[in-house]
């Protein structure tokens, strides 16, 4: 310490000699074992320096002893994870998607695959959990336009309906009988109504019964059967049960007779791999509705 | 540092520099009663923290053989023949309850007994004192050595002292992370550096904390840390048994000779020669005849070192005893002190005790050891069937507790005609799907609940899931509703 050092008179502390408008600053350092602490971080630092990256320069900067580099942790952690994944997906991949709904295991893996891939590829259009919407089949009843076992799900997601760009694509077409003059106006009212009592939904009105059954056999008959329960080859809906994808009301009826249905499912083999449309599969055929 | 003081200086409470340097304490050693106590307590503490993990205990083959041990990894609790899954959770809080009502009972039996025997900043700075004391010597010898410059001795004195502190230190970190695993393997990994990091992390984690509270900070802890102190100040009455300077026989203090003098002129003079012993010896550098303090843990080391003075004096010990302040009173008024242990307040704190202990007692006896929880699906809250029926998915967790395989059939009450199907279980005959649960682990299964129209007569209807242990025939419930379009 200084020699001149300037005192407080009450505290008996030095001043640090700075003065403003007679108020003299007190010099109170901190604490030694603070100061001391924030001295050895600075010593600290300095290793730092030496071993890990941290001097940018012109065109790069310094790597530091140790050659770390937090893109290379990102690198392994990912291709760790990629490897932990194909254990999962090697085991997926081997077996049909029948073993696997039948192998608790593997069900459990591809359920959890299903699930995330479900959510970022299905439940624009199904909704989430697979509740479905008008035009957008739900997946958790028991009415399958195409078939509801793993398998036939699968051959659903790989090619699609209606999807033209895959040849393997499910095709089934509700004509519009309206539009294209097959039915006249008369006829559909006689057909729908017809329908309705068949599937005993109410808003039905009269109708002859002799001509509804000539016209169903004569127009309807060959997609939706005799027994108007459908065909799973030609997705042709039931028409007795009480799932109506577009509406069960007098007017929806008469509206799909009219101007035909033709929805649309992508074909997804080549946008989602092997493993993730086998997984979806068990997925969706665990939701609820799966035969 | 600044040494060069005002005089003034001392009385004033706002000015002058805020930090102040701790004063450095040299406790005495000191010999008596209290001083045995201590070191019986400090013996039987430190040998359960540190031989606790090592204890067995057989729970057969499929749970883990520690008697004491905190499985984080399968988030398990094993306490000797108690077992805690996550959802036990409350029993904790009934542990805090009864650990803070005790505390307080202590308190209103015998004040901050609590502080001077048994809290682990005691034991431990005890421990570490003991150690400095056989280095270093005793009081005057720490002061002296302190004081001196820096020499070899002094230098390997000071160097084998820090390093003892830190292999206790080191071992109280080791014994720790042994509670949260088998306790023979850790240790096993732990010397061949197979361990897990965060097992070092700990050891490291603890050392540091118990090196510098146990060596370096001790009686700071104490006063600037704890919130015990504050929170006993404003529990505490005059009928605790506290340590006290019985000042109604002490005052006023006097050499030997002049009490002599004093006392053959007829004038008063008290037993307490100022002799300093107590303020010596204590742990925390307090001086007891100042009163009841904050800084005062309660530990009787003053009442030793206040015996063997006294007693040298051929005078009555226990010029500093556990004694209350309704006492001192009674006695300045010439009557008799009666200590009441049975007092409102204590039949209050036993009383809270006993109901909250009994409380969990009942509840481990008569606890489940199968469990279920039901969770309705949120989308879609019910589907309609081709048939017109409605039907509602749940997903349920299957909980059991004992450590061997179990079955359970899941059935549901409440809703007319409702079938239920549990995804990837078969149903049996009766329709009661039958999902088996592994030793001491839960099973989620996907549960499909299916009911006629006709049997819907609300929007929302209360629906009872119930799994039954087909062996042992425990039966376990959890309500739920059925939800629909209405009828």
């Amino acid at each position: 310490m200084a020699a001149n050092l300037e005192r407080d008179a009450v505290t008996g502390t030095s001043t640090t000699g700075h003065e403003w408008d007679g108020i003299k600053e007190l010099n109170t350092p901190l604490p030694r074992w603070w100061v001391n602490i924030f001295y050895a971080c600075i010593i600290w630092s300095i290793g730092y320096w030496v071993v890990y990256p941290a001097w940018p320069l012109i065109s790069s900067h310094t790597t530091g002893m140790f050659g770390y580099s937090s893109r290379a942790d990102v690198v392994t952690e990912l291709a760790a994870l990629k490897a932990r994944r194909g254990q999962n997906a090697a085991a997926l991949e081997k077996v049909s998607v029948e073993e696997i709904a039948k192998n608790p295991a593997l069900a459990e893996v591809a359920k959890a695959v299903g699930r995330a891939a479900f959510g970022d590829n299905c439940a624009p259009c199904h909704g989430s959990g697979g509740v479905g919407g008008k035009g957008y089949p739900s997946l958790v009843d028991d009415e399958w336009l195409w078939g509801g076992d793993v398998a036939t799900i699968q051959t659903t997601l790989k090619h699609g309906i209606r999807w033209t760009n895959d040849p393997d694509t499910r095709i089934g077409d509700m004509m519009a009988f309206g539009k294209t003059g097959t039915l006249k106006k008369e006829e559909i009212d006689t057909v729908v109504d017809y329908v309705l009592s068949l599937a005993k939904l109410p808003g039905g009105e009269k109708f002859d019964e002799a001509k509804a059954k000539d016209l169903f056999a004569t127009n309807c008959a060959s997609c939706h059967g005799d027994d108007a329960k459908g065909n799973k080859d030609l997705g042709a809906p039931s028409l007795v049960d009480q799932i109506w994808l577009y509406g069960s009301r007098r007017a929806d009826l008469i509206e799909t007779v009219t101007n035909g249905r033709a929805g649309v499912m992508p074909a997804w083999a080549g946008r989602l791999d092997d493993v993730t449309i086998k997984s979806l599969a068990v997925y969706v055929n665990s939701l609820g509705g799966g035969k | 540092m600044n040494d060069v003081r005002h005089p003034d200086a001392e009385d004033t409470f706002i000015e002058g520099p805020l930090y102040a340097s701790a004063k450095r304490i040299y406790p005495q050693r000191v010999q008596g009663t209290y001083r045995q106590i201590k070191w019986a307590l400090l013996a039987f503490c430190l040998a359960v923290y540190y031989f606790l993990p090592f204890l067995r205990w057989d729970r057969g083959p499929n749970l883990p053989n520690q008697a004491v041990l905190l499985d984080l990894e399968n988030r398990r609790f094993y306490f000797f023949f108690i077992e805690i899954w996550p959802q036990e959770a409350y029993y904790f809080t009934g542990l805090l309850i009864i650990a803070a009502m005790t505390l307080f009972l202590l308190n209103s039996i015998a004040g901050r007994v609590w502080c001077g025997y048994l809290c682990w900043q005691t034991v431990w700075t005890d421990l570490f004192m003991a150690v400095e004391r056989h280095i270093e010597g005793d009081r005057r010898d720490r002061i002296k050595l302190d004081a001196a410059p820096w020499s070899v001795s002094k230098a390997v004195k000071k160097v084998s002292k820090h390093f003892i502190w830190l292999m206790i230190a080191w071992w109280t970190g080791g014994a720790w992370v042994l509670y949260f695993s088998d306790a023979p393997t850790l240790v096993n990994d732990l010397i061949f550096f197979k361990a897990p990091f965060t097992a070092y992390m700990w050891i490291g984690i603890l050392t540091f904390t118990t090196y510098i509270f146990a060596g370096i900070m001790r009686e700071q802890v104490c006063l600037y840390m704890c919130p015990w102190p504050r929170i006993q100040a404003a529990l505490t009455d005059d009928k605790a048994l506290n340590v006290t300077y019985l000042y109604d026989r002490g005052e006023p203090r006097t050499s030997v000779k002049e009490a002599a003098r004093l006392k053959s002129a007829g004038e008063a003079a008290g037993d307490c020669v100022d002799c300093y012993q107590c303020v010596n010896v204590c742990p925390t550098g307090v001086d007891i005849r100042e009163g009841s303090q904050l800084g005062c843990i309660q530990c009787g080391l003053c009442i030793d070192a206040c015996d063997t003075v006294m007693k040298k004096l051929g005078r009555e010990p226990r010029l500093i005893a556990y004694d209350t302040d309704e006492a001192i009173q009674m006695r300045l008024k010439g009557e008799t002190p009666v200590y009441k242990f049975f007092r409102a307040r204590t039949f209050i704190y036993l009383a809270l005790i006993s109901m909250v202990g009994g409380a969990m007692i009942y509840q481990l006896a008569t606890r489940m050891t199968a469990g279920i929880n039901v969770i309705h699906d949120r989308t879609p809250l019910f589907t309609p069937l081709a048939d017109g029926s409605i039907r509602n998915a749940y997903t349920i967790r299957l909980l059991n507790k004992r450590p061997d395989v179990r079955d359970f059939a899941v059935t549901i009450d409440g809703v007319v005609n409702a079938t239920i199907e549990v995804i990837g279980v078969p149903a049996t005959a009766d329709w009661r799907p039958v999902v088996t649960v592994g030793p001491d682990r839960t099973r989620e299964v996907r549960v499909l609940v299916s009911a006629p129209r006709a049997s819907l007569t609300d929007k929302s209807m209360p629906i009872v899931f119930r799994a039954s242990d087909l062996f042992a025939g425990e039966v376990v419930t959890e309500d739920d509703h059925f939800h629909g379009p209405g009828n």
